[in-house]
């Protein structure tokens, strides 16, 4: 039988062979070949570094996502003005201004399974001053003016589907912006490992991380409105919000400092990560509103290294 | 006629609109009165027959007699009915005067079953509707994919440690983490800074004879001179910190049950660290900072 075993000179592909075995053998020896190529590469590199001593140029950086990430125009720079006037007049400046406090309204789509009922009462625990209420087939359109008479800032529904949550929206109450997330890995407080007893009344701190862009700023601005302005340091937890690559992981933890350049967090309270999917002008109104963005995965999926949040 | 075809339909050979099931025969057949297989029922077996059937929310009657048997386009005739019920109703029994009482009587209660099931599908699309969406396999796949890999690359726990460590440099916390140490090198950097600005000439003057005397010299301010603030430093310190402890440990002891597997040993350990880093590791920073 013909072995082709020919050198990579005259156009050889492991791809070519037709016969199956024969052609994963072939790409195996190639693999094996290449592994054992890259292994010398490497060892003679670690050699000239060590013959070169300190004159030997740095380490290269390794390349990543968040290294490669495509430039985005609308980064807020910390010193811009525009910004920072844009948030003064915006519908949370209020809040930041110390004026409102907030309050919080918790409910979900119809008829919420197990699950979905317990992560909305402890998330109720979590974000402090906040009521859950059934839904029972009421249409949104009618509740928001009725949640607005009450004096709620802020409406959150989850919305569920095969008895697990999967969707978040998350409405500033007097006319405010309307974010709906898509939310995943929900992990309620018995399913963490090593947690420690139930958040208490005091009101978390808030971190908020990574969030670079115009659009990502405004979005961490209505994630912190959910939290009192004055976090209540005797408590000792902590909210946080970190935004990596487009999701924004939400953990709740209670921190404790060991010493000055040690702290110790343990995980208590839920744990979800969102995915922004629209952001809306006014409350929601799922047909008249005014999008201020909208995920189209045709036109913003196209690259791997470019993240809008 | 009639009476064959049921022979033959009804019962013993094949009707391609009859449906059975263990209980009971159901017709398919569009033109039917009331959906059962029966003698009375069948529109084939049945040279006058009438129906009513609905087209996107309007009623109509169908009406087939002996006369138009012969030719089948014709043979079904349709009359429209009025929207109001009652007036349909009537105009069922006009078009049906001297029809069997059976189609008479099903064909109105047909028609009062349709228009029932019309109001509710014009109440319920007033109301909200959900609205299926479908999910992409691939998508979905690609979606959990790529947030597993943000959450390696997130490394949340490092993140908050770090955040939080920064919050305390700055202070956020004011008074309430009272660690000796940090104090300590503030108060120590302060004295610095007034020394250095008081004796910078004498200082570079004194650097070769202070090598035999540094140690006495030194010795005694510090013993002497920061003793007395430290003491005041202390007894301040130290009661606020006893209260602040008292309170602390109350609240750690309600919290303390369900974190004792991890943070037992580091829990008992904090009010002795504190008070003993004051009085023994004082000297050794001094000399350092010499």
């Amino acid at each position: 039988p013909r072995s082709p075993r020919a050198p990579a000179a005259p156009a050889f592909s492991v791809s070519e062979i037709k016969n199956k075995q024969r052609r994963h053998f072939m790409f195996l020896r190639w693999k094996q070949q290449q592994r054992k190529e890259k292994l010398a590469a490497k060892k003679k590199r670690r050699k000239e570094r060590e013959a070169l001593g300190d004159k030997a140029p740095p380490k290269p950086i390794p390349k990543t996502l968040e290294n490669q990430r495509v430039y985005d125009e609308t980064t807020v720079d910390p010193n811009d003005e525009e910004v920072a006037f844009d948030e003064a007049t915006d519908e949370f400046a209020p809040y930041f201004n110390r004026q409102t406090l907030p309050k919080i309204l918790i409910t979900t789509s119809d008829r919420p399974r197990g699950r979905t009922v317990r992560f909305c009462e402890q998330l109720a625990t979590v974000i402090p001053n906040s009521h859950v209420y059934y839904r029972r087939g009421l249409a949104l359109k009618r509740i928001i003016p009725q949640c607005i008479a009450r004096d709620f800032t802020d409406l959150i529904v989850i919305n569920e589907d095969r008895k697990i949550p999967n969707g978040l929206v998350l409405s500033h109450l007097p006319d405010g912006p309307t974010a709906h997330f898509r939310m995943s890995s929900v992990r309620l407080r018995k399913e963490i490992k090593r947690k420690g007893k139930e958040p208490t009344e005091h009101t978390p701190e808030v971190i908020l991380n990574n969030f670079t862009t115009r659009l990502g700023h405004s979005v961490g601005r209505m994630l912190a409105s959910l939290f009192p302005h004055d976090p209540q340091f005797i408590g000792r937890q902590v909210a946080t919000f970190h935004n990596q690559r487009d999701y924004i992981f939400f953990r709740f933890h209670r921190y404790i400092f060991k010493s000055e350049k040690k702290v110790g967090i343990q995980e208590l309270g839920p744990r979800f990560t969102l995915k922004l999917r629209s952001l809306q002008k006014g409350t929601f109104d799922s047909k008249f509103g005014e999008y201020e963005w909208i995920h189209k995965r045709r036109e913003m999926d196209t690259s791997r290294r470019k993240f809008h949040l | 006629s009639p009476q064959i075809v049921w022979s033959m339909l009804g019962n013993r050979q094949f009707c391609s609109y009859k449906m059975t099931t263990k209980t009971q025969n159901f017709c398919r057949n569009e033109y039917n009165l009331t959906g059962l297989c029966n003698r009375s029922s069948c529109p084939l077996a049945n040279s006058q027959y009438a129906t009513i059937r609905e087209e996107k929310g309007r009623c109509y009657l169908y009406m087939k007699t002996i006369e138009r048997a012969a030719f089948p386009r014709r043979l079904w005739e349709r009359v429209l009915l009025n929207k109001n019920y009652e007036k349909a109703l009537e105009q069922i029994d006009e078009n049906l005067i001297y029809w069997p009482r059976f189609i008479r009587h099903k064909c109105k209660q047909r028609f009062t079953k349709i228009t029932q099931y019309l109001i509710r599908i014009r109440k319920l699309t007033l109301k909200r509707q959900r609205k299926l969406v479908p999910l992409r396999r691939k998508i979905e796949r690609r979606e959990k994919r790529r947030e597993e890999k943000a959450l390696i690359a997130a490394q949340l726990d490092n993140a908050i440690e770090k955040e939080l460590l920064e919050r305390l440099k700055q202070d956020t916390y004011g008074d309430i983490y009272n660690f000796p140490i940090h104090a300590f090198d503030k108060a120590l950097q302060q004295q610095e800074a007034e020394s250095e600005s008081e004796s910078d000439a004498e200082r570079e003057e004194e650097d070769e004879e202070d090598v035999d005397k540094r140690e006495f010299v030194e010795a005694e301010d510090s013993d002497l001179s920061d003793f007395e603030d430290m003491d005041k430093l202390e007894t301040s310190s130290e009661e606020e910190q006893e209260e602040e402890e008292e309170v602390e440990k109350k609240a750690l002891h309600s919290k303390s049950k369900g974190k004792t597997p991890l943070k037992g040993p580091a829990r008992r350990k904090r009010p002795y660290i504190e008070i003993e880093y004051e009085e023994e590791t004082e000297p050794t920073t001094k000399t350092k900072a010499a």
